[in-house]
């Protein structure tokens, strides 16, 4: 398996450029204080970005685990309420994320129903029952092991002040890794790209396709609940409006990452690059005070160039590909 | 295999059973609060609705392609905020020149769309991702982050909303025009009759002769004017533009089109579904205050609605042997009874 085909090169080749553009163009970009801070940016998209790569690579998509983020991070903060110690308040936010992620792979390949409606379905039902627990509400006062988590580093943790790799970023490299394995160097993986490429095929050749649709879900549950949990120790509060919008930045990443939406195709390794990409940019703007809708405009036009650059200059190759072939 | 309990329900046309259901929960609202049943309230939900069903209609036509336009909320958002500005800039422009304007943009932005989905055969969810974020830093753009509010919104926008004709507000009259339009393009031109086709089978409508990529490219074209229309009757109604305007808006309008039975897979749909899905919608959001119910519930209620539809749609289409392992059924088996035994 090419771990770096061309396009993680192209991302790779980026990267550096927004690195050393900004940091010869802003004064304190380079410093390792710096460097760590803009990590917060995209960690626990990160992770909510790897799940979501999956589902691609398998040909189906999660609208709702950013609303599944709030549900889960609802979870916890009502356990907490309830008076429940640390690791059952965890459990609730997994168990809540594993839930709802459950549900959207019960309907998924219990009615055959195409993904994206069903995830635009239950988008507005978690979103909307969190909602209605909370109101204009926030939940507040989570213990102080929690913000640690979200915003301390792993020097913090295992008394090495010095080390200031922040705990987020190492979770969301272990897990990088972890997924990667998974889906580059397991039978399994291959499963993933086989049902993404062809579903009825991969059925024929004996592939449980409903069952690691369901599992790629329960997944993404969980992954959510992860995030959830980084994000709401890190801003310390529940909101029900918590990761709005994520979704789509999180099929952004995917897709900026060479990920194929139309399933089969796609690596870990350009997921995760394209998510530092993003991370490190908006890090950049934000430091020369550029607006954060100025920012998502810059990820939009990124997004259709990275998509259309490839194609465009495959059309300029060779013309008489230009035909229109129907989907 | 035993017949599903909702396969009857299955049976009966879409169309009617969601009438049914508006019906009975317009009675159940109106019995515990009569105020419900008033000519007035019907007013207000046809008001709130109108906007939502230009909306749908221009959603309807990208679905039926086996594509969907994410952008239209920001589309929405970029035009009306154009034309407020616009307004704002010369308080001599005319309605007629407003009006144009608006239709100009929509539909400029939505032939962007088309034209990258068609060019470079781009699936349509990325590209109208990506033009949700372009076109939404857009407003913020062009407005320097600014908010346009009531007093320098131009007074013919303000007013347009508001007018009546013939007892009946503008807004409603602007809905059931591009209602009926629809209705003709899909039902009696060709042009429409090309989108069904190509939606249903794309191979089959290329070596048909339609001329596909011109087809996919009105679709979009026709989605972001309707939207770029709406977005001056929004900018209207609620007399303020800002960067944020009708933002998420876009999976609502999916919803009713999806309540209303139009399929995501392309290809199916009718005018009266997704008018349906449009105001059960807008019935919904009319009734729970009326209920007293917290209008927090809208979302939820929205959602899980989505996903009962879907259900019950998919449990239509299991009929039609989308299972993969399927036996093929004989002659003899074509009948209900024979499938059933």
């Amino acid at each position: 398996m090419k771990a770096l085909d061309t396009w993680e090169r192209v991302l790779i080749a980026l990267i550096v450029l927004v690195y050393l553009g900004f940091g010869l163009g802003i004064d304190g970009f380079f410093s390792p204080f710096a460097l760590a801070d803009s990590t917060y940016n995209f960690s626990e998209k990160a992770l909510i970005a790897l799940a979501m790569a999956l589902l691609v690579v398998a040909g189906e998509i999660d609208l709702s685990i950013a609303a599944t983020m709030a549900l889960a991070s609802l979870a916890m903060g009502l356990a907490m309420k309830a008076g429940a110690s640390l690791p059952l308040m965890l459990l609730a936010a997994v168990a809540t994320g594993a839930l709802c992620g459950a549900l959207n792979g019960w309907l998924v390949t219990r009615w055959k129903l195409p993904s994206i409606v069903v995830t635009i379905g239950t988008l507005s039902l978690y979103r909307g029952l969190a909602q209605v627990v909370l109101g204009d509400q926030a939940i507040t006062g989570y213990p102080e092991t929690l913000s640690g988590w979200g915003n301390g580093s792993v020097g913090d943790l295992i008394g090495h002040p010095g080390l200031i790799v922040p705990l987020e970023f190492a979770v969301m490299l272990v897990m990088a890794c972890a997924v990667g394995l998974f889906l580059h160097r397991t039978v399994h993986g291959r499963r993933v790209y086989a049902i993404g490429a062809n579903p009825i095929a991969s059925r024929f050749s004996g592939i449980s396709v409903d069952r690691y649709r369901l599992g790629l879900f329960i997944f993404a549950g969980v992954m959510a609940a992860l995030a959830a949990i980084l994000l709401t120790g890190r801003i310390g509060s529940t909101r029900p409006n918590l990761a709005m919008g994520w979704e789509l930045d999180a099929v952004t990443i995917v897709i900026l990452g060479g990920v194929a939406i139309e399933g089969g195709r796609g690596s870990i390794v350009g997921t995760v690059l394209a998510a530092v990409l993003l991370g490190s940019f908006n890090f950049a703007l934000g430091m020369l005070n550029v607006s954060g809708i100025v920012m998502s405009m810059i990820i939009g036009t990124l997004l259709i160039v990275s998509m259309v650059l490839p194609r465009w200059l495959k059309l300029l190759r060779r013309p008489a590909t230009a035909a229109f072939k129907p989907a | 295999m035993k017949p599903h309990p909702l396969a009857a329900l299955a049976q009966v046309r879409r169309e009617w059973l969601l009438l049914a259901i508006i019906t009975v929960i317009v009675l159940a609202v109106g019995a515990r609060a009569p105020v419900f049943l008033t000519w007035r309230n019907a007013l207000d939900i046809g008001n709130d609705s109108a906007i939502l069903a230009i909306l749908v209609m221009g959603q309807m036509l990208v679905l039926l392609t086996r594509g969907v336009d994410l952008s239209v909320a920001s589309n929405l958002a970029l035009t009306g905020m154009l034309c407020a500005l616009a307004g704002r800039a010369w308080p001599g422009i005319p309605l007629v020149v407003l009006l144009g304007m608006a239709c100009a943009i929509g539909a400029g932005l939505g032939f962007v769309n088309g034209f990258l989905i068609m060019r470079f055969n781009l699936p349509s969810i990325v590209v109208t991702l990506g033009t949700l974020s372009l076109y939404r830093g857009a407003v913020f753009v062009s407005s320097r982050g600014a908010w346009v509010s009531d007093q320098d919104i131009h007074p013919l926008i303000k007013g347009l909303p508001r007018e009546t004709l013939f007892g009946l507000p503008m807004l409603i009259w602007f809905a059931a025009v591009v209602v009926g339009l629809a209705l003709y393009l899909l039902r009696w031109r060709r042009e429409g009759r090309e989108l069904y086709a190509y939606g249903g089978n794309p191979s089959a409508a290329v070596y048909a002769g339609i001329p596909v990529q011109r087809r996919i490219v009105m679709a979009y074209t026709l989605s972001g004017l309707l939207a770029g229309l709406s977005g001056l009757l929004w900018v209207g109604r609620y007399s303020i533009a800002f960067s944020e305007l009708a933002s998420g808006y876009e999976l609502t309008v999916i919803a009713a089109c999806v309540i209303g039975g139009v399929s995501i897979g392309g290809g199916v749909g009718t005018i009266g579904g997704a008018v349906l899905g449009v105001l059960f919608i807008g019935v919904i959001n009319g009734a729970l205050p009326v209920i007293q119910v917290s209008p927090f519930w809208q979302q939820a209620i929205a959602g899980a609605v989505i996903l009962i539809s879907v259900v019950l749609n998919a449990s239509a289409d299991r009929k039609r042997g989308r299972q993969i392992l399927d036996r093929p059924l004989g002659p003899e088996l074509r009948s209900p009874q024979g499938a059933a035994a």
